[in-house]
């Protein structure tokens, strides 16, 4: 490999921020001084290459750190990790919550996503920006869902500066008491306001790196957030985004522990039956495990209804070692926040959840891919693990029984696309989100060209109660082809959104029924943006993979949006149509170019129905038609799906 | 491909293409057992030197028992594989992404293009007046290359010849995503402040000429290039002892461009700066 870099030099913090994570450069010739003993060597590059998973972690780091990156900073990275800055570049620009341009240190990232626009996310954007000002030193985006669709409209401040304390590379934070609700916010308790401050130059120097999420977000609360994202008010804790928390009726299994368990203890976590299906599973041996995952009639809960036991199979009888577990907490479909009150509700049953998981397929290395946008799922999980670790329950020796694995919880930063399986995969390599064709599959050639068991957060969790009561009584519950509880995202014009826990097989109408729709119900969004509409006078339809089927549209990842009869049809189609639109990677032409077709027929359209819409129609027809058989990945197939069942089903342009 | 394929013979793979059997070599592509059939199946991205990207799908055909189409270019052959590359659903696909392509960047130097849009009865307008475009000016930033983004379908040739498939220099990649995504190189700064080492192989390998020598480009520009008159001759580089083919692309007795033959076993078709852009002395009658 023949690289060149460029001459621009990092500034100090940008490489204190990349050596902390890096460790110090063992030879100048990482950037530090030359010495003319050094010009002898040169080092690192085999060794530098193979960490080549470490540049989004890098460039996290400088973005934290500095708010954007420099090209000084980017360079600094590629002659850390041996990345040719071409690459690299790519890289960077590739994600949304990374610039390349210099941009103030903190930004609102305000979610104009579905349930967000509906409850007003327009105005709290204008408001925001007229209130702060062009001066303020705060940058205002329009961002894709923040999976906060229970209290939207949602905002998420992210302000760059220092760390609040230096975390070892994969240790353990240095906080023994974990304060419940936002770490972030006692970080920056000496830090100062960027308020003042010039946009270009350099900043992060005397503030301190926070995060704050506003939801339900007003003006004031998210000005106050951007202004002191330390002392903004914690978030409401994960419990009351679940309504049948103390509902005796609801006999909660997946979401039991939420609310009732700390879960910053780990101890609490043993008192309420954590770590027992572990236990069985050593018990049953690996093979055992995956006889009582297939037995049980797992499906995958992500949205493609895989059955897990068969992938797990699949990827246990590799020869080819290692092995590797991915975690997909990529959950970024609008409409879905399950897997974020599941991680910081319950954090230590994803950690065991993946333990298990991990034995069964013989992995020594797990990696949960958690989307950017969630910080308290990231302190929650970090703090887990670590303490998981500390325990003996990761590491070397899980529970004393000779099995070595440990997690690596790897952060997304702002792209849709990386849900998708080999898209995450090249995420963590360091490579952009682009998905990779299929086949070979990952069971056979996934993370790093290894057989890889990649799931979804859901489907893990729902390992732990098929151990612990057995594969015989988790497949009574729900149907004979869809087995266990289902979690669904309820969300829109409903009185109490949030995640419900139903054994499949419930119809519709009780899981809207339990979160109090309203009687002027227009349409149902079912399976998210890539799902499907469906009307009101279609609320039978039970919630199973084959009912749904049946009925021509989709379960997804399990999101129920009720819109009522105020929310405006063609300007949601048009919110779809952007999303896929912002979030295609841009790889295949049917994607790249159909999405952006798609968004301009739409809007032609917005005011237009019967013959005047019907030429557009036709056109959308066509270019879906076409996105759905010819693209590359799942995001150009479904990108369509909303946008047909509207009209077929909706009649939305008649 | 090399022209003398050496190697163990491979077992054959028999599979129904169109209703007929077909016997392949093990690991050939379905596009291989169209060629070999003697079938058209259009194709953008695929590359006789490269790895194929299969990003561009215009290549797709209709696998039985398979939920979407499959690109050619890369879905390997599999015993008892059903394939049809002329039905309905998969000339639909073609003919709309010739269409998106056709109506989103400029054709116009791509070979066979025009063809095809005819062949599947493509129709680009019907998007509108107002259809987005990539509307860029060409750039022009030193003496060898032009770069124009206004033709460039994305590929991905031009970052796998210049990176581990064959040059390695990785002077290219993409960034940006979706609609905005962009080849690009280091900071998207000009040619000459990048790792480009200026072999031109990315040139070669371009399939709509989005990248084009300085030369062909200034040609165009004023009205004479002109590929009627141009004759080809492939010799020997002079440079050095390797032993290069190269292709002297003469106008008028003047060389106008150079190229080198793919199928010739010592460069598949890769130069260096010297041989692909060192000809002036040649022509130098002073």
């Amino acid at each position: 490999m023949d690289l060149r870099f460029g001459d621009s030099k990092p500034a100090d913090e940008e490489r204190e921020a990349v050596d902390a994570l890096l460790g110090p450069p063992e030879s100048s010739w990482e950037g530090a001084d030359r010495t003319d003993a050094d010009l002898r060597w040169a080092r690192g590059g085999r060794q530098a290459r193979d960490r080549r998973d470490l540049l989004l972690p890098a460039l996290h780091a400088v973005n934290d750190r500095v708010g954007w990156i420099s090209e000084g900073a980017l360079d600094y990275v590629c002659r850390r990790l041996t990345v040719p800055p071409a690459e690299a570049y790519g890289v960077a620009t590739f994600y949304a919550m990374f610039s390349v341009r210099p941009r103030p240190a903190t930004v609102l990232h305000v979610c104009t996503d579905l349930a967000c626009t509906a409850a007003g996310a327009a105005k709290l954007c204008a408001d925001v920006e007229r209130r702060l000002g062009p001066e303020s030193g705060v940058k205002v985006e329009r961002s894709p869902c923040l999976g906060l669709c229970e209290r939207a409209p949602a905002a998420l401040v992210v302000r760059a500066g220092r760390p609040s304390a230096l975390p070892a590379q994969g240790g353990c934070p240095a906080r023994p008491a974990f304060e419940d609700e936002a770490v972030q916010a006692e970080a920056g308790v000496r830090g100062r306001s960027p308020r003042g401050r010039d946009g270009e130059g350099r900043r992060g120097r005397d503030t301190l790196h926070a995060t704050a999420v506003c939801a339900p977000a007003t003006p004031a609360t998210a000005l106050h957030a951007v202004t002191a994202p330390e002392s903004a008010p914690a978030e409401p804790a994960p419990a009351l985004a679940v309504p049948q928390t103390g509902d005796p009726d609801a006999a909660l299994t997946l979401l039991a522990r939420i609310g009732t368990t700390d879960p910053a203890s780990l101890d609490d976590y043993r008192a309420h039956g954590g770590y027992a299906a572990l236990r069985r599973a050593f018990a049953l041996g690996p093979a055992g495990v995956i006889r009582e995952v297939t037995d049980a009639g797992l499906l995958g809960r992500g949205g493609a209804a895989f059955p897990t036991g068969r992938k797990w199979q699949a990827t246990a009888a590799r020869p080819d070692h290692p092995h590797y577990l991915v975690c997909n907490a990529d959950e970024s479909e609008p409409g879905t926040f399950k897997d974020r009150v599941l991680m910081e509700g319950d954090p230590y049953a994803l950690v065991e959840a993946m333990t298990v998981a991990a034995y069964a397929t013989g992995a020594h290395r797990g990696y949960l891919y958690l989307r950017g946008e969630y910080p308290r799922a990231l302190a929650r999980l970090t703090h887990a693990v670590a303490q998981a670790r500390a325990r003996g329950l990761l590491g070397d020796d899980v529970l004393g029984q000779g099995y070595a694995f440990d997690i690596e919880i790897r952060r997304g930063a702002g792209a849709y696309v990386c849900g998708e399986e080999t898209a995450l995969f090249n995420s963590i390599e360091g490579h952009r989100g682009e998905p990779r064709s299929k086949p070979p599959f990952p069971v056979e050639k996934g993370l790093f060209g290894r057989p890889t068991v990649a799931n979804n957060v859901e489907t893990l969790v729902n390992v732990l109660p098929i151990l612990t009561m057995g594969a015989q009584a988790y497949a009574s519950i729900g149907t004979p082809a869809s087995t266990g509880p289902k979690l669904f995202c309820v969300s829109g014009s409903v009185a109490r959104p949030g995640v419900y826990e139903l054994p499949f097989g419930a119809t519709l109408g009780e899981l809207l029924t339990l979160a109090g729709a309203r009687d002027n119900l227009r349409a149902v969004l079912l399976g998210g943006a890539a799902g499907g509409f469906v009307r009101p006078g279609e609320l039978g339809i039970p919630l199973t993979f084959e009912g749904t089927r049946e009925a021509g549209t989709t379960l997804g990842s399990g999101v129920v949006m009720a819109f009522d009869d105020t929310v405006p049809l063609p300007r949601l189609l048009l919110r779809i149509a952007e999303f896929f639109r912002d979030e295609s990677c841009g790889q295949c032409v049917p994607c790249r170019v159909g999405t952006v077709r798609q968004e301009e027929a739409l809007r032609r359209i917005a005011e237009r129905t019967g013959a005047d819409a019907s030429l557009d129609i036709t056109l959308l027809r066509e270019v879906g038609r076409a996105m759905r058989d010819a693209s590359i990945c799942g995001l150009g197939q479904t990108a369509w799906n909303a946008v047909e069942s509207a009209i077929d089903r909706l009649g939305a342009y008649e | 491909m090399t022209a003398i394929e050496l190697g163990v013979p491979r077992r054959l793979v028999e599979f129904t293409l169109d209703g007929q059997e077909a016997r392949v070599p093990e690991g050939s592509t379905i596009l291989d057992a169209c060629r070999a059939a003697g079938k058209d199946v259009p194709t953008l991205c695929q590359g006789d030197t490269l790895t194929p990207k299969n990003a561009c799908r215009v290549c797709v055909v209709e696998v039985e028992g398979a939920r979407t189409l499959a690109p050619a270019c890369s879905r390997r052959a599999e015993p008892g594989m059903v394939v049809r590359t002329d039905t309905e659903r998969a000339r639909h696909s073609r003919k709309v992404v010739l269409e998106l392509l056709a109506s989103s960047v400029d054709l116009s130097t791509t070979p066979q293009a025009a063809g095809w849009l005819k062949e599947y009865e493509a129709k680009p307008g019907r998007f509108g007046p107002d259809a987005a475009r990539v509307d860029e000016e060409p750039r022009i930033d030193n003496d060898l290359y032009v770069r124009d983004y206004g033709k460039c379908i994305l590929c991905y040739k031009c970052v796998d010849a210049c990176g581990d498939q064959w040059q390695n220099s990785f002077a290219i990649s993409v960034s940006g995503r979706g609609f905005d995504a962009r080849i690009s190189v280091e900071h998207d700064a000009p040619l000459t402040d990048s790792a480009c080492v200026y072999c031109g192989n990315c040139i070669e390998v371009c399939p709509t000429g989005a990248l084009s020598f300085r030369s062909e480009f200034d040609m165009r520009a004023a009205g004479t290039w002109d590929e009627e008159r141009q004759t080809e001759t492939t010799t020997v580089c002079a440079y050095c002892g390797v032993g290069c083919n190269l292709t002297l692309h003469v106008q008028d007795n003047e060389i106008v461009k150079v190229t080198s033959p793919h199928d010739n076993p010592v460069t598949h078709g890769n130069l260096c700066i010297k041989g692909r852009f060192g000809y002036q002395h040649v022509q130098n009658r002073d």
